[in-house]
């Protein structure tokens, strides 16, 4: 539903007089889970109320599958996932040495797909790539993110910085008006969260399915009334290049819940 | 194939109240929404939650167009003997999933 004039306008004046606070220091980030209502956090925490939990054992099952010419399955190769899989998440992107460029975890199962078992590439956003993101990622909850070091990165985390810094659409606000300045303040009725991108991908109640972080950030997009990238896109990529180095240290707890 | 979860104390004693918990993946769609080309989409939700204890039925509820996706459903019931819980969903497309749990009862 598009928002009303008087809406735009009134955000329009919020942002029009603003200065950048900055960057949040080390010491008051805080996860999106914190800033949620007690009764959504018991929802994430428990894995028996927790819906995201039916990607993940649907994951679980897609890992043990058979497929293509080769007649493989992620565990013919990566083993047990508990195992070989601990940590990932809380690393990636990570440089891709096929294409130059950093690659997302759901872009490295794409590719892993195709090449080794071979099968028909994943749809982005589709239930299957989901659930697998979510199984591999969930071998990561708990742990902290720690992003790639490797320099031949850095200047795509620039260029994600450039993204969340740039004002956008026609409302012309960056992420960082809000995410940088606004965190925990109201926007309408909901809390303005820090933008960190622990629990992707997570079960948001208004999507009422799991989604990527790709489509939150094409949610936040169309909001300051931009042209949202297409699923895939390196833009996309190098803005999650940048949100997980500006979430290091903070807990991986995919599936989430949001709001 | 059916997605769900449904968490059932492993052991209880006689007598005692034990709580059930039961989530399926659904669309729950409502009837109401179209599609991109303005054609209505089918009303599609559980209509019918059945809950069996030892094939008894202890708990039933119907389901409207209003509920959310991903059903969650929690209740309680007395732990009377060991044996297998069986939980039913049947939707407007005829389809039943069905699951199960098994609890020791001392």
């Amino acid at each position: 539903m598009p928002a009303p004039a008087w809406l735009a306008f009134a955000v329009l004046a919020m942002f029009a007089s603003a200065e950048s606070a900055g960057e949040i220091p080390f010491k008051d980030r805080r996860s999106g889970f914190d800033l949620m209502s007690p009764q959504t956090q018991a929802m994430q925490a428990d894995d028996a109320s927790n819906p995201g939990m039916l990607w993940v054992i649907d994951g679980e099952r897609l890992w043990q599958e058979s497929l293509g010419k080769a007649g493989k399955s992620c565990a013919s190769c990566h083993g047990d996932a508990v195992n070989s899989m601990r940590g990932v998440a809380a690393r990636y992107p990570a440089y891709d040495e096929r294409s130059k460029r950093p690659i997302d975890l759901s872009g490295r199962i794409i590719n892993c797909r195709q090449k080794q078992q071979p099968a028909p590439p994943l749809a982005r956003e589709s239930d299957e790539l989901l659930a697998l993101t979510a199984y591999v990622a969930h071998q990561s909850r708990g742990m902290p993110i720690t992003p790639a070091t490797d320099p031949r990165l850095e200047p795509f985390r620039d260029k994600g910085r450039g993204w969340f810094e740039r004002r956008l659409g026609q409302l012309q606000i960056s992420c960082a008006s809000c995410h940088d300045d606004r965190w925990g303040a109201r926007l309408g009725g909901s809390i303005i969260p820090q933008a960190h991108p622990t629990g992707y991908p997570l079960y948001r109640l208004e999507w009422q399915t799991l989604g990527s972080l790709q489509r939150r950030l094409r949610g936040c997009l169309v909001g300051v009334r931009a042209e949202p990238f297409a699923y895939g896109a390196p833009e996309y990529v190098d803005i999650e290049l940048f949100l997980m180095s500006r979430a290091a240290g903070l807990n991986v707890d995919t599936p989430a819940v949001r709001p | 194939m059916t997605r769900a979860l449904v968490n059932v104390p492993k052991t209880a004693t006689r007598g005692e109240i034990i709580e059930i918990r039961a989530m399926i993946a659904h669309p729950m769609e409502t009837g109401y929404r179209e599609g991109v080309n303005g054609a209505r989409i089918p009303r599609n939700i559980i209509k019918r939650f059945v809950c069996k204890y030892e094939g008894e039925e202890i708990f039933s509820a119907d389901l409207f167009p209003a509920i959310a996706a991903n059903p969650f459903i929690s209740f309680t019931t007395t732990a009377t003997v060991s044996g297998t819980i069986t939980f039913e969903w049947t939707d407007d497309q005829g389809e039943m999933q069905t699951a199960s749990a098994t609890i020791t009862v001392t």
